[in-house]
């Protein structure tokens, strides 16, 4: 049964599945894949029945910040250690509703602080293509476990500046970064809940349009869902993109991108080209101010969303002992690690009295001017075409030598987008000596019809 | 006018006490080194005129949306995941 390999035949003979057999041959190589490439931090053993629906014993796997019921859910922290949600976020009813099987939880980043997912003391997941380089941060077990799966799979994992596009571009996988608002957050641990979108990492971008249609649509749970009906985004697939307008900025070719992927890119645009779209160079002149921008509102935001952990509701427990200051600050220390303790203070320190106006209320202002500049595009242009990243998959030796500004400068091409809200999907665009880069394509605020439009078109879906 | 862009040790120490952080002395020096640095970068946003731009809290627009005020209970147990509770409620460190 296992034979089959995509999600759309699995879920066109799902009836034919002896689920028993099928899910047990599924773990064993979830296991073998952990042994080599780590990308879990917790495998699921115990599976029911499901039920019959759009994805019927479709094995996914999630992010270890969106919660599932009974399942342990730490988001990347010690400081969630052992912590089981006695509930199922919204996206995760809705796939266990479409008979979606829940395989496991995803390593990440603490609470997604990275870029390269090596800031956790759970499993750093080695990337598939050479087990000496990063996956991509944060959602890197999400595309680990794409890229070495084979076996029908879909991943949900989740970005607030970049962590689904990072990934997808360093395994080589398909990566949707929906419209915030456009997925409930219901049931995520947040990182910076103004800007934290769950998105999906798979191997098609058919595999993409099937889940982002069962993850949509309104939640009265969550205050910032987009009132929006649900729809069938697989209808996207494969439509003529005639008459596609695609803007190419030059600022997100300029320093620091590597000249081999910026040329891959540029094959790229030429080949959607010849499907019918046309192109034209723009600038983006703000992009360079959306990384400071983006770290003041995340950290502002990530501070204040920490301030629950301190050993009291779940997850590390010490003896109570002492007063509430000594008691919080002895669970916090012992329980956030270095990247988690940096952004607190940053963050802690940019909503201090007297900084908020300097720091704070200052980046939201430029996020209004970024916001405006996508918007000003969107008008004349469907998409925007960038490379993923500026950078091929580095070596772990690599990134322990970089400084935390120059790991945050690594961000510079999916910031901006991702503090606008405006959905993006990063599709494979090939291989430089054995590694994979990623083409981006970027979209006006729920507009993901235009990207699924292009990425299968470039994937050659009918 | 304050520098705001000027971090050391002692405002390292502060910050750490506001979030409730203990730091080892090793800590705070490294802390207070990565920080000046990132703020650094960060201080590049001087240079945008903001003038008449309104603050965007969200990236579109959120509306306020009310449920009817009829009761919910909680469907799952609060306490689950706590070891500090007695008699139903959560139990914790000393305040005064």
């Amino acid at each position: 049964m296992i034979e089959i390999k995509t999600v759309k035949e699995f879920v066109e003979n799902a009836d034919s599945i002896d689920f028993d057999d099928f899910i047990s041959s599924v773990i064993e190589k979830c296991e073998k894949i952990q042994s080599k490439y780590q990308p879990f931090i917790t495998i699921n053993k115990k599976h029911a029945k499901p039920k019959k629906g759009l994805i019927h014993a479709l094995p996914v796997s999630v992010k270890d910040c969106i919660c599932t019921k009974d399942l342990q859910s730490t988001a990347g922290s010690k400081i969630l250690e052992g912590y089981m949600p006695p509930f199922d976020a919204t996206c995760i009813t809705k796939i266990k509703q479409q008979g979606g099987v829940i395989i496991g939880k995803t390593t990440q980043d603490e609470f997604g602080f990275g870029t390269f997912n090596v800031n956790s003391k759970y499993a750093i997941p080695k990337n598939p293509f050479d087990v000496e380089r990063s996956c991509g941060g944060s959602s890197g077990g999400a595309g680990c476990i794409t890229a070495a799966a084979d076996f029908p799979h879909i991943a949900i994992a989740e970005s607030t500046g970049g962590s689904i596009t990072a990934p997808a571009a360093f395994t080589g996988t398909y990566g949707l970064t929906p419209t915030y608002g456009r997925v409930s957050r219901y049931g995520l641990i947040d990182y910076a809940n103004s800007m934290d979108k769950i998105g999906v990492i798979a191997k098609s971008t058919y595999d993409i349009a099937l889940m982002l249609s069962i993850i949509s649509g309104y939640d009265p749970l969550d205050s910032t869902s987009a009132d929006l009906a649900e729809q069938d985004f697989t209808k996207f697939i494969g439509k003529d993109i005639k008459g596609m307008k695609i803007a190419v900025p030059k600022e997100y070719f300029g320093e620091g991108v590597d000249k081999k992927i910026a040329d891959l890119i540029w094959e790229k645009i030429k080949q959607l080209e010849s499907l019918g779209a046309s192109y034209e160079e723009i600038s983006l002149p703000m992009t360079k101010y959306a990384i400071p921008a983006y770290y003041i509102i995340a950290v502002s935001e990530a501070s204040t969303n920490l301030a629950k952990f301190c050993g009291l509701r779940y997850g590390l427990h010490k003896q109570l002992s002492g007063n509430f200051d000594e008691y919080f600050g002895s669970v916090r220390s012992q329980g956030f690690g270095e990247e988690a303790k940096r952004r607190i203070i940053l963050g802690t320190y940019a909503r201090m009295a007297g900084f908020r106006d300097a720091y704070y209320l200052k980046a939201l202002k430029i996020r209004t001017l970024i916001i405006q500049e996508f918007k000003k595009t969107f008008k004349n242009f469907d998409i925007i075409a960038a490379p993923s990243m500026p950078v091929l998959p580095l070596k772990f030796s690599e990134i322990e030598n970089l400084k935390p500004i120059e790991n945050y400068m690594m961000d510079i091409l999916t910031i901006a987008p991702n503090m606008a809200g405006i959905p993006m999907i990063s599709v494979p665009a090939g291989l430089i000596k054995g590694l994979p880069a990623g083409l981006h394509l970027m979209a006006d605020h729920f507009n993901e019809a235009a990207l699924i439009k292009a990425s299968s078109s470039l994937e050659g879906l009918k | 006018m304050k520098d705001y862009w000027k971090i050391d040790e002692k405002l390292v120490e502060h910050i750490a006490a506001v979030a409730r952080l203990h730091l080892t002395e090793e800590e705070k020096k490294k802390y207070a080194s990565q920080l000046e640095d990132i703020l650094q970068v960060f201080r590049q946003i001087d240079d945008v005129n903001t003038e008449n731009v309104n603050p965007s809290f969200h990236p579109i627009e959120i509306k306020n949306r009310f449920r009817d005020d009829e009761e919910k209970k909680t469907q799952w147990d609060p306490l689950a995941n706590t070891k500090h509770k007695e008699e139903g409620y959560f139990k914790g460190p000393k305040i005064v």
